[in-house]
């Protein structure tokens, strides 16, 4: 196949940055989006211009370090990571346009790379059990009723990609953050942290600047990883009752 | 000599020593002195590490705040270990090259985590745990590591449990296992098909509440490029900011390696575009020894290459193998039709067919060879793809073998099979484009984990004083081959509890002379780094970065790959010498050193590489036998099985860094087992 291709060009965070179109032919249906932009790079290389930046490392869509908008959409046309997007969802002669994650919380690094290290902060903040090593119980002597931890991992299945933040117009982490509380206050053993982890997390996701969430749902309909929009009732939920029990 | 006898475990030698008698790899190397103190306990094998733990030293809380420890690597190993220091006290600089620590290449596995539980009450116990890790690694692995690996097994479940790994549950919510990867005990812990995920996001949490705790300093997108060493012991990194490109040092009193594997030496394998060598190999050229280099994993179960401009492969999980049936057509006319029309009678399910008590569940290494061989023979499937023969000649053959799941789709019902493999079936469908419920999926084996990687001892540190190794790119646990779900317990087993234990002991010592940057020894760690990152940036050649790398990838894959021959690893290393130079004389790496580059990235890494290929391929070459995933075919029986000398090679390898152009020195480690008596493997 045979493309156009206009892609973010951006040298450094201080950089203006601008869009920059590139022919490229050779493209077979069976390559990752990524490997198409090997491919691209390859040829500018010889070019003697200097490759795209783009992060990617698993390239099996359970990482969660690629992130590119494609024709506006956050990991492109289908419901997947752009790793796992391949070339067959595109045709002969097409022009994709492919710039970013946009979202003031992600300032941009290079090119298509953006820091995200906003997600680890929030992480910091709560996002996790206190559990020290060594002491722990026997692990059948907890038991987790099955429902419930199946909710628990179907929320625990986040890869912390951010595109959810990027396709959301208020530039909001709900999902991700709901995600994560659901994750932990389904389990028995998240229970004594549940309502100050709320408080503490959403505070740090506030303090990054990331947008409040007034229910639009793109960040579930653009989520690789179908994380389901009710996390963000969950979330809701608990911060009323942190403030009631909390 | 079965758990349970009168026997102790662990008093009396039940091999001799190895005396080599081939020498192949004549004129490659030089022999150096035996090792002989790994510093593992003596008496019964069970209260080895008891014992250890016991007698080593401990260090006052009061003053653990004045160590600082670098570990480099957040996957399970390194990350684990960053909470598990940072929550004692210690200062820990934990670095990484990605963005973020949870995105350390362990979150890409797929199948599960064993642990001697015995929840099933089939038979499982330590002692069996580590027998069938030490026979399945195909007696290559020193005993101790392994008994005490088998021995906290159990303390890692407990403790991901308490994080909150959403382990897959039965209905009463107790944990659920499965049989994995060639063990007959239902003994793996698992998540569906992301069971190193899990992990990954539990260790990594951890490890953010101590940031948060502020023991914990994190460093991402950094790549250490060197290690410093003074006064012959470790005391810092050098390593490259990857977003301002600048070249920083870090000092400490004591570094961890917990840098992963080096499977991308052969450019197409499972491993993450970024997985790499580099932290290891510096420190070997500072000194630290590498042992087993040409211990390579081949899984069996990846979806088959279909073309040049493949970056990556990707596995499925071997778990599939307890569900699928996997078969080739019997006559090579029938290759390419549809499967569905190859009537029963006519499809050849070899591993059944051979090996008919173990039958789809044997070993990787056996499981890999017997595919490669169908597919030699001309009954493989799927697209044709061009290979060039050792003597030069092209010839074409399909890589590809039947995964059948339609037998257990019709048992078990279609909704149990998504439920028990969901993400992995619509992956094998997003990258094929062929559904995985309907037409029976094709695999072929490919690179997916290292077993070699630097020597340490019994308490973690290389051969150079106050670095430690850790995970998979350390070689102790997993001898010749490595059993399925035993390297995320390795993981975590170092990281959580044996690391902790073992560095406290050296850290006791400390806190060590206070040095700064100024110091000669940082100062040159710190030149040599600038000048080659220069260097590389100077040289303004032809060739792109990825194509020198695809072209190793294609000589390891070739001649050191799933069947080695002394002809060929000959051949091998001569174009890995000439690689050598062309890439030192003919690179094109464009852009500035003071920004991002990722082609400088991968610059330094391939020039790794190619030296790394060079000694996988002496060691290859040395080890005239056929043990797990290094198969000589010159080491072979009448029947066309592996073929071990324990008589010559039941040895450790590990190689001493021999100068810039000298040959490498081989040190021995002899491997004498106590609580096991060596059998050859046998899964007829
Ligand atoms: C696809 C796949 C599936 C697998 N499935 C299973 C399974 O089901 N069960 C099982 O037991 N095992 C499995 N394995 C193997 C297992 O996942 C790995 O062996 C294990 O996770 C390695 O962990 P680690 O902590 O040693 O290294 P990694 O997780 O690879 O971490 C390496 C770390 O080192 C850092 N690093 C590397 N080099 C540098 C440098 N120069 N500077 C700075 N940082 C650096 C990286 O940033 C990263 O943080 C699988 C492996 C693969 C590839
Ligand atoms: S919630 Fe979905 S889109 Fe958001 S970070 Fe997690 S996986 Fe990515
Ligand atoms: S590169 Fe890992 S999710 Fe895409």
């Amino acid at each position: 196949m045979k493309l156009t291709l206009k892609i973010w060009r951006q040298a450094n965070a201080s950089d203006k940055g601008a869009i920059k179109t590139y022919e490229l032919d050779g493209v077979s249906q069976d390559m990752s989006f990524l490997e198409m932009l090997d491919l691209l790079n390859e040829q500018l290389l010889h070019n003697d211009e200097e490759p795209v930046a783009f992060d990617s490392d698993c390239r099996e869509g359970i990482c969660g370090t690629c992130s590119l908008m494609i024709n506006g959409e956050a990991h492109g046309p289908e419901v997947t990571t752009t790793c796992q997007l391949h070339m067959r969802s595109f045709k002969d002669g097409d022009t994709i346009t492919i710039e970013p994650w946009r979202a003031s919380s992600f300032p941009i690094v290079r090119d298509l790379i953006v820091d995200r290290s906003a997600f680890d902060r929030i992480i910091q903040n709560g996002g996790y059990i206190s559990a020290n090593t060594g002491s722990a119980p026997e692990a059948n002597s907890v038991p987790a009723p099955r429902d419930k931890a199946m909710r628990a991992f179907n929320t625990a299945t986040c890869i912390g990609c951010g595109a959810c933040v990027a396709a959301c117009p208020n530039g909001s982490a709900s999902l991700f953050l709901g995600a994560k509380i659901t994750h932990l206050g389904e389990l028995p053993q998240g229970q004594p942290e549940r309502y100050s982890r709320v408080q503490t997390m959403l505070a740090q996701h506030d303090a990054e600047g990331f947008g409040g969430c007034t229910n639009i749902g793109e960040c579930a309909s653009a989520c690789p990883k179908e994380i389901p929009l009710d996390v963000i009732s969950q979330l809701n939920k608990d911060l009323r009752n942190s403030m009631i029990l909390g | 000599m079965a758990a349970g006898t009168h026997y102790l475990p662990g008093l009396t030698p039940t091999n001799e020593a190895p005396v080599q008698k081939s020498d192949d790899a004549a004129g490659y190397y030089v022999l150096g002195e035996k090792l002989v103190d790994p510093k593992t306990p003596t008496g019964p094998i069970a209260d080895r590490w008891t014992t250890r733990k016991f007698e080593n030293r401990l260090v006052n809380p009061a003053n653990r705040r004045k160590l600082d420890v670098i570990i480099v690597g957040t996957g399970l190993a390194g990350g684990a270990a960053a909470a598990t220091l940072g929550e004692a006290g210690y200062n820990v600089k934990s670095f990484c090259y990605q963005d973020s620590p949870r995105r350390a290449h362990s979150i890409a596995a797929q199948g599960g985590i064993n642990a001697s539980k015995n929840y099933k009450s089939d038979g499982d116990s330590d002692y069996r745990l580590f027998y069938d890790t030490v026979k399945g690694g195909d007696y290559r692995s020193r005993e101790s590591n392994v008994y005490r690996l088998a021995e906290v097994s159990t303390n890692i479940i407990d403790q991901c449990v308490a994080q909150g790994v959403p382990f897959a549950r039965e209905y009463g919510g107790l944990l659920d296992n499965r049989s994995f990867g060639g063990v007959q005990v239902s003994r793996t812990f698992y998540a569906r098909g992301q069971t190193g995920q899990q992990l990954l996001l539990g260790a990594y949490q951890a490890m953010e509440r101590q940031v948060a705790a502020g023991t914990v300093e994190q460093f991402t997108r950094h790549e250490m490029l060197d290690v410093i060493i003074v006064d012959d012991r470790a005391r810092g990194i050098v390593a490259r900011n990857m977003v301002t490109g600048e070249i920083e040092t870090h000092l400490a009193d004591a570094v961890v390696l917990a840098t992963g594997g080096y499977g991308n030496v052969f450019y197409l394998s499972t491993n993450a575009m970024g997985s790499n060598v580099m932290a290891a190999w510096r420190a070997h050229r500072k000194g630290a020894y590498m042992a087993n280099p040409c211990y390579t994993q081949i899984h069996p179960t990846c979806i088959p290459v279909t073309g040049a401009h493949q970056s990556k492969l990707t596995l499925m999980s071997e778990s599939l193998r307890n569900d699928g049936r996997i078969w080739v057509p019997k006559n090579a006319e029938d290759c390419t039709k549809d499967p569905r029309n190859i009537p029963e009678a006519d499809r050849d399910y070899f591993l059944e067919r051979i090996y008919p008590a173990f039958g789809n569940l044997v070993p990787r290494d056996i499981a890999s060879r017997a595919a490669k061989y169908m597919c030699d023979e001309g009954r493989g499937v799927g697209p044709e793809v061009e290979e060039t023969q050792p003597d030069g000649s092209v010839k074409k053959f399909r890589r590809g073998v039947y995964l059948d799941l339609g037998a257990a789709i019709e048992r078990l019902g279609k909704d149990k099979i998504e439920e028990k493999y969901d993400n992995l079936l619509d992956m094998y469908e997003r990258i094929t484009g062929e559904n995985p419920y309907e037409v029976p999926m094709r695999i072929y084996p490919a690179v997916h984990y290292v077993m070699g990687g630097l020597w340490v001892d019994y308490e973690l540190q290389t051969s150079v004083t106050g670095l430690f190794c850790t995970g998979e790119a350390n070689f102790s646990d997993h001898g010749a081959n490595r059993l399925g779900a035993s390297a995320l317990m390795q993981g975590l087993a170092d990281g959580y509890f044996v690391l902790p234990n073992t560095i406290t002991d050296y850290l006791a010592d400390g806190p060590f002379d206070k040095i700064d940057e100024s110091h000669p020894a940082v100062v040159e760690a710190l030149d040599g780094v600038t000048s080659r990152v220069e260097k590389l940036m100077s040289i303004n050649g032809e060739r792109s970065v990825e194509s020198i790398h695809k072209e190793l990838g294609q000589i390891m894959w070739e001649y050191c790959g799933m069947d080695r021959r002394e002809e060929g690893l000959k051949t091998a290393i001569g174009l890995i010498r000439e690689l050598k130079k062309e890439f030192w004389t003919n690179v094109k790496v464009l852009g500035s050193a003071e920004s991002l580059n990722q082609d400088l990235e991968k610059a330094n890494r391939v020039a790794d590489f190619i030296e790394l290929g060079e000694l996988m391929c002496i060691d290859a070459l040395n080890r005239r036998e056929s043990c797990g995933g290094h198969f000589r075919g010159e080491s072979q029986t009448d029947e066309g099985e592996a073929m071990r000398h324990d008589d010559e090679f039941a040895y450790v390898a590990a190689w001493e860094f021999g100068g810039e152009d000298g040959a490498p020195i081989l040190h021995k480690e002899d491997l004498i087992y106590t609580a096991i008596e060596m059998k050859q493997r046998s899964y007829k």
